[in-house]
């Protein structure tokens, strides 16, 4: 029986447990046996609790470790001889081409006990999904039975069904810290077992990156060097150019929409630029590779350069576009936050608008200002589909931005798909750059937010 | 103030000095510098984005039609049903391209050379057997008539009607200079159509840009979303509740909080980097698969449902709680009867928003493979598949010149699909946000 369905059944068996429990309820005090203490509702929802949870957690824990169990027993059941000289990995191996073979998809002729293995995991898995679907549904309809039972008027249903909702949505808060759990967790972990074959400090401070490894002993020129460094520097250096095309546009139309335009215009532009960041990226590096790459590429040419396909510039420029709505946005945040006294007391002393702004208002606001360019930086450190698409593969120590660079989320990006045995030391160093992306991201946005907030309780 | 006066007096005030006046010229013209640099920037921004949005406009409306030839195509029963046994399983196999071919011929008989008719019937696109194929198996006793049909033609063929190709730059073109002439003899002949591309969201993914369609990846979106809101939303809503309501103020609950907004602030990649290690390696759930997505994009969807629903909440003035526990109301029916039903349309508002930047994001389902090829529509959550953003990725890899309108016109609609969602927002901010 599938997943699927058992849910579905359990979902039914749930329902059914609220109608019969509320009716049940309802019968209590229609047959004059005392007043309820708990509406009738309250009571349906006891039962429907007591007959799908217990047996909708035991469904995922079979659903997440149910193969891990069948796949162990047929492996045990193999023959002594076929197992027990194998190490770890060929070990898996094995499991890989008997599951292969009972998926059908098996190559070639398999040996005698491993055709044995695939029907009997066949087996298993039907025997065991049955077995346990079945179970379950007994037990749920047991629990229910036993909820209805207990169902009494002076039982405290809603005080249970309340404490049950509150575990719940205290679990579900909960979640955010496992998320960050599970991505500091994993991160670590793979990169651990990168660490384990790479030294970590030639991995941040190598300066050779060729994530390509051999594939069989003797071929040329590929052992695989881990040096993040000129990763890292193509990193900074398209976030840098992005910076310098973002910064100054976003921070001068904020300026202007807060200080200059009328509201009317205001009411009208600032939707429009912040358009800008809800186009997804892949638009945006769709855009660099159709339109913006090829105009550096001329621009290029015609001041005699030469240029790379993909360059540097052509993809930092198309990021900085992405980023002015976002520095615009909270800059118009911040300068919107310095009192009004201050201009007033500024245009007082006679001084025209931008001497407020540049003198007054700007350094007023400068450390949300500088929050806001932390943010951006992070944004653009971490961003992945404009430089997957624009940037370059090969990783080069350059300060020339009409050449190509590559970044630390292309590497992950490039290095994670296509089909790549998930041990070699290629697609492990993808999550050592995620380690540091991460890291270097959490840093930037803890500082930004953290400014960004001490800033705010000053004016409040 | 009269000392000042006398200072001053007779009109050689301060400031009508000619280096105060010079020095005052001076200041009004940077500040119309800087007013007009502002200007600028805002202008830059705003012309960037009409440049962005008119190249993927320019590019894409072309995807939105396809080019067809018309022919005269003679449903030879020698070729379809060879054996005359009407066998279904026969009348699937039967080589229709080269009915279509042989159409194609008639019309140019002084054309015999075998590398001619190989460059000839390389005009039509594979799609016209299909679509052959089709007609006959809908209704079986067509074989042996003859149909005027309106059949697919080439990629390039149909880059060539809509005038892609610059024919007087004298660059290699993907047509020949014969087929160039073959084409406009059929459009002299009136056959050439360009009708609306059904096509493209009726059709799968294919190698062949005048057969890729978005089919299977409005479908996996489609999935995608499904999972998503089914798992962000309430999970997101009862997050915030219980930090909003119930969550007693201690360190724990201040660590959540932090938490959640660094959450809202982590590259996307990197759940992408979760999602793989932890739901495809630990929990052993299909690659490549719709379910898979949507709960990476769950769990980045969830900061923002949280921090929207907290907001709402708090917007609900505390006069409706005191109301509903002042008649013996408990907290969880106060918040689920009272609060919640007012703060709906701003935790709907923060949903949408959150589904929408959702539905744009690619990197993280690039790691899970979410970029799978795929020439059929998936059949279920757990099947291979990709979604829009991903085939936008995809395509834009693809060297045929007929993927480029692809590309623009896939974009058209995920944009399409951006503006609705983001409108229904407004929308329902608009219609029923109230203020207290």
């Amino acid at each position: 029986m599938s997943f699927s369905l058992t849910l579905g059944v359990l979902l039914l068996l749930s329902a059914a447990g609220y109608w019969v429990g509320r009716s049940r309820a309802a019968n209590l005090v229609a047959r004059g046996s005392g007043r309820l203490h708990s509406l009738p509702s309250y009571h349906g929802f006891y039962v429907a609790l007591w007959a799908g949870i217990p047996a909708f957690v035991l469904l995922l824990a079979w659903g997440v470790a149910g193969d891990r169990i069948v796949e162990a027993l047929v492996l045990a059941g193999l023959p002594d001889a076929q197992t027990a000289t194998l190490t770890n990995s060929e070990r898996a191996l094995l499991l890989a081409q008997i599951r292969n073979e009972a998926a059908g998809i098996g190559f070639g002729t398999p040996e005698p006990f491993v055709a044995a293995a695939a029907e009997r995991l066949v087996e298993l898995r039907s025997f065991s999904a049955w077995i346990v679907s079945a179970a379950l549904i007994a037990g749920a309809l047991a629990a229910l039975a036993w909820a209805l039972r207990r169902l009494a008027p002076d039982l405290r249903t809603r005080n249970g069904v309340e404490r049950t909702l509150r575990l719940a949505m205290a679990l579900c808060s909960a979640l955010a810290i496992l998320t960050t759990l599970g991505i500091v967790l994993s991160l670590i972990f793979e990169a651990l077992r990168f660490f384990a074959r790479y030294s970590p400090l030639d991995f941040l401070f190598g300066l050779q990156w060729s994530p390509q490894t051999a594939i069989r002993e003797d071929q040329v020129g590929s052992s695989g060097a881990f040096g993040a460094l000129p990763v890292v520097w193509g990193t900074l250096f398209i976030s840098l150019i992005a910076m310098l095309v973002a910064v100054p546009v976003g921070l001068m139309s904020a300026v202007y929409l807060a200080e200059y335009a009328t509201p009317r215009v205001r009411s009208w532009v600032k939707p429009v630029l912040e358009i800008l960041a809800g186009i997804p990226t892949v638009v945006y590096g769709f855009f660099a590779i159709l339109t913006i790459a090829p105009l550096v590429r001329e621009a290029g040419v015609t001041l005699g350069l030469s240029v790379a396909a993909n360059s540097a510039l052509a993809a930092g420029l198309v990021m900085g576009l992405m980023l002015i709505p976002f520095v615009s946005s909270l800059s118009d945040d911040v300068i919107n936050a310095v009192p009004q006294s201050l201009r007033d007391g500024a245009a007082g002393l006679g001084a025209t608008r931008s001497e407020t702004v540049r003198q007054v208002v700007l350094p007023a606001a400068l450390p949300g200002i500088v929050g806001a360019v932390l943010l951006a930086l992070s944004r653009a450190i971490g961003e992945t589909m404009i430089v997957v698409m624009a940037a370059g593969l090969a990783a080069n120590l350059t300060v020339n931005p009409f050449e190509a660079v590559t970044t630390v989320t292309v590497q992950i990006v490039s290095n994670l798909t296509g089909d790549t045995e998930f041990d070699s030391a290629k697609t492990l160093s993808a999550f050592a750059l995620g380690l540091l992306l991460f890291c270097v991201t959490l840093c930037l946005n803890v500082i930004a937010l953290g400014i960004v907030k001490r800033y705010r309780e000053i004016y409040d | 103030m009269t000392d000042s006066l006398q200072i001053t007096g007779a009109g050689t005030s301060l400031h009508t000095t000619p280096a105060a006046q010079r020095r005052l010229r001076r200041r009004y013209a940077a500040e119309r510098r800087f007013k007009a640099l502002g200007l600028f920037a805002v202008l830059f921004g705003l012309a960037m984005l009409a440049f962005l949005l008119t190249t993927i406009v320019s590019q894409g409306y072309r995807a939105f039609i396809q080019t067809h030839v018309s022919l005269e195509v003679y449903l030879d029963p020698e070729v379809i049903d060879p054996r005359g046994t009407a066998d279904p399983r026969d009348l699937a196999r039967a080589d229709y391209q080269s009915l279509a071919e042989n159409a194609l011929y008639g019309l140019f008989p002084a054309v015999e050379a075998s590398a001619e008719r190989r460059a000839l019937r390389g005009m039509l696109s594979q799609g016209a057997g299909l679509e052959l194929r089709r007609r006959i198996q809908n209704d079986p006793e067509l074989v042996g008539t003859t149909l005027e049909l309106q059949l697919l033609v080439s990629g390039s063929v149909d880059q060539l009607n809509k005038g892609v190709f610059d024919l007087e730059s004298g660059r290699r073109l993907p047509v020949s200079d014969e087929q160039i002439g073959w084409f406009r003899e059929l459009e002299a002949q009136d056959r050439i159509s360009a009708p609306f591309n059904w096509g493209l969201f009726t059709r799968a993914d294919s190698r062949e840009p005048e057969l890729a369609g978005l089919a299977g990846a409005l479908q996996g979106s489609l999935y995608l979303m499904i999972v998503t809101f089914v798992l962000s939303f309430p999970l997101g809503i009862g997050a915030a509740i219980y930090l909003e309501e119930f969550a007693p103020k201690n360190r724990l609950t201040d660590l959540i909080e932090v938490n959640i907004n660094n959450l809202a602030a982590v590259p996307s990649i990197v759940f992408g980097l979760l999602g793989l290690a932890v739901f495809i390696q630990v929990f052993g759930l299909p690659r490549s698969a719709p379910l898979v997505g949507g709960m990476v994009l769950a769990l980045m969807t969830l900061p923002t449902i949280i921090i929207a629903t907290r907001a709402s909440l708090k917007a609900v003035p505390p006069s409706i709680r005191e109301a509903a526990l002042g008649i013996g109301a408990s907290r969880i029916q106060t918040i689920f009867h009272h609060v919640l039903p007012l703060a709906m349309p701003g935790i709907l508002t923060g949903a949408i928003i959150g589904l929408a930047q959702a539905l744009g994001e690619t990197a993280p389902l690039l790691m899970v493979g979410m970029n799978a090829f795929v020439t059929s529509v998936g059949d279920s959550m757990t099947s291979p598949a990709t979604a829009l953003p991903t085939q936008v990725y995809m395509w834009a890899d693809s060297p045929q010149r007929g993927f480029v309108e692809r590309t623009s016109a896939a974009i058209m609609v995920l944009l399409g699909f951006l503006i609705v969602m983001n409108a229904l927002a407004v929308f329902l901010r608009r219609r029923f946000e109230r203020r207290w």
